[in-house]
């Protein structure tokens, strides 16, 4: 699956600068409001579902290798953390819906957990 | 006690004389429904004068109304009661944040009341808050629940205690819940953090063997006092006087101040 299709099947709002996002490939979801989870528990090239908008998680994607970040319930990271992950090319998207229900929609379009 | 220490400002050549403070920076009291109903301001005074104290802050959850109260019934004593909150950022990590002047605390309790939602208390299940006179006498019940977490990030609650003068350390940083390093990963590199506070759980050896990444900082360790036998103690400043200023001085290792954990059973 590619994030093209994830972000316009969920019709997400991309936080981040635009490129071509059919090229980025995502294998896997993770969901955690935990930092310190997430460090452990995602995988490179994941997509990540959190209500946390902090800097830190820009650090974290950038850790990771992460495909890219949806920030959940129209949480806003602020102008400085949206510049880091510019900087850092890391992708961040947006959805007003909670956590529960983008996963369920990610789940609808195959994307399941890590494989491990 | 009063011993004096020579200053090591070149400039002013100036010996000031600097005392002991040997603190615990994060007491509840009544007003915290996870507290016990012996935590009033008599009580709370003479326990901390008992063990040796002579510096305590009074650090309730999201709330400060029974910090006059504590400052009162310490009055004509040795004990100094630094105005404080242990506020709940939106990221749910729990901060100290310590003041000079009760005037501080108040504009922090402003935001505070602006952004915590107002849910009411459910007593049967997280408890009694009251506010309460210097005398330990009940004045009212605070009906807004305080255990929530405020809508200040981690980063805009920095900023106003910091511009506010006060102090920010995020509390218990080793514990799961409402603890800096499992809710934020790590702590945040842009902001200009003075201290980190340890939980008495663990030994400051095993925190900074744990926690490789709070090694640089100046470890506060508290009882994060919810009952009177909670009082762990530890902190000793060696400082002029016990005002935010000193302590952070004292945290930098400047002007002849310093800061260390006494050891502790």
């Amino acid at each position: 699956m590619n994030l093209n299709e994830i972000i316009q099947n969920l019709n997400l709002k991309v936080l981040t600068n635009s490129k071509d996002f059919s090229t980025i490939k995502v294998k896997s979801g993770y969901c955690s409001d935990l930092l310190s989870c997430v460090m452990t528990g995602a995988e490179p090239e994941g997509i990540w579902i959190t209500l946390m908008s902090h800097s830190n998680i820009v650090a974290v994607a950038a850790l990771l290798d992460l495909a890219a970040i949806i920030i959940t319930e129209d949480a806003q990271p602020d102008q400085q953390t949206i510049d880091k992950a510019n900087e850092k090319d890391i992708i961040m998207l947006s959805s007003p819906d909670p956590n529960y229900e983008v996963i369920g929609q990610l789940w609808e379009l195959g994307l399941r957990a890590t494989k491990n | 006690m009063g011993t004096w220490f020579t200053s090591n400002q070149k400039l002013t050549h100036k010996k000031v004389p600097l005392k002991t403070y040997l603190s615990e920076l994060h007491v509840h009291t009544v007003l915290s429904p996870c507290a016990g109903v012996e935590m009033i301001p008599p009580l709370i005074v003479k326990k901390a004068l008992d063990i040796g104290l002579n510096l305590i802050a009074i650090t309730d959850h999201n709330a400060s109304e029974n910090v006059p109260a504590v400052i009162k019934a310490a009055e004509g004593s040795d004990l100094t009661v630094l105005p404080g909150m242990e506020l709940q950022t939106e990221e749910d990590v729990h901060i100290l944040c310590l003041f000079d002047t009760v005037e501080q605390l108040n504009k922090l309790q402003e935001l505070v009341d602006k952004t915590l939602p107002d849910i009411k208390n459910n007593v049967e299940f997280f408890g009694e808050q009251f506010i309460v006179d210097q005398t330990g006498e009940f004045i009212q019940r605070k009906e807004r629940l305080l255990i929530n977490s405020t809508q200040l990030s981690f980063d805009e609650a920095f900023r106003s205690v910091t511009e506010l003068g006060g102090l920010f350390i995020p509390a218990h940083v080793n514990r799961q819940a409402f603890g800096l390093i499992d809710h934020l990963g790590f702590v945040p590199p842009d902001l200009d953090i003075e201290a980190l506070e340890i939980s008495r759980h663990i030994s400051l050896e095993e925190a900074k063997k744990n926690f490789p990444q709070i090694k640089k900082f100046p470890l506060i360790q508290s009882g994060d006092v919810h009952y009177i036998d909670d009082f762990l103690g530890v902190n000793q400043f060696i400082i002029e006087k016990p005002t935010i200023a000193e302590l952070k001085q004292a945290f930098r290792s400047i002007n002849g101040r310093c800061f260390t954990v006494i050891s502790h059973n």
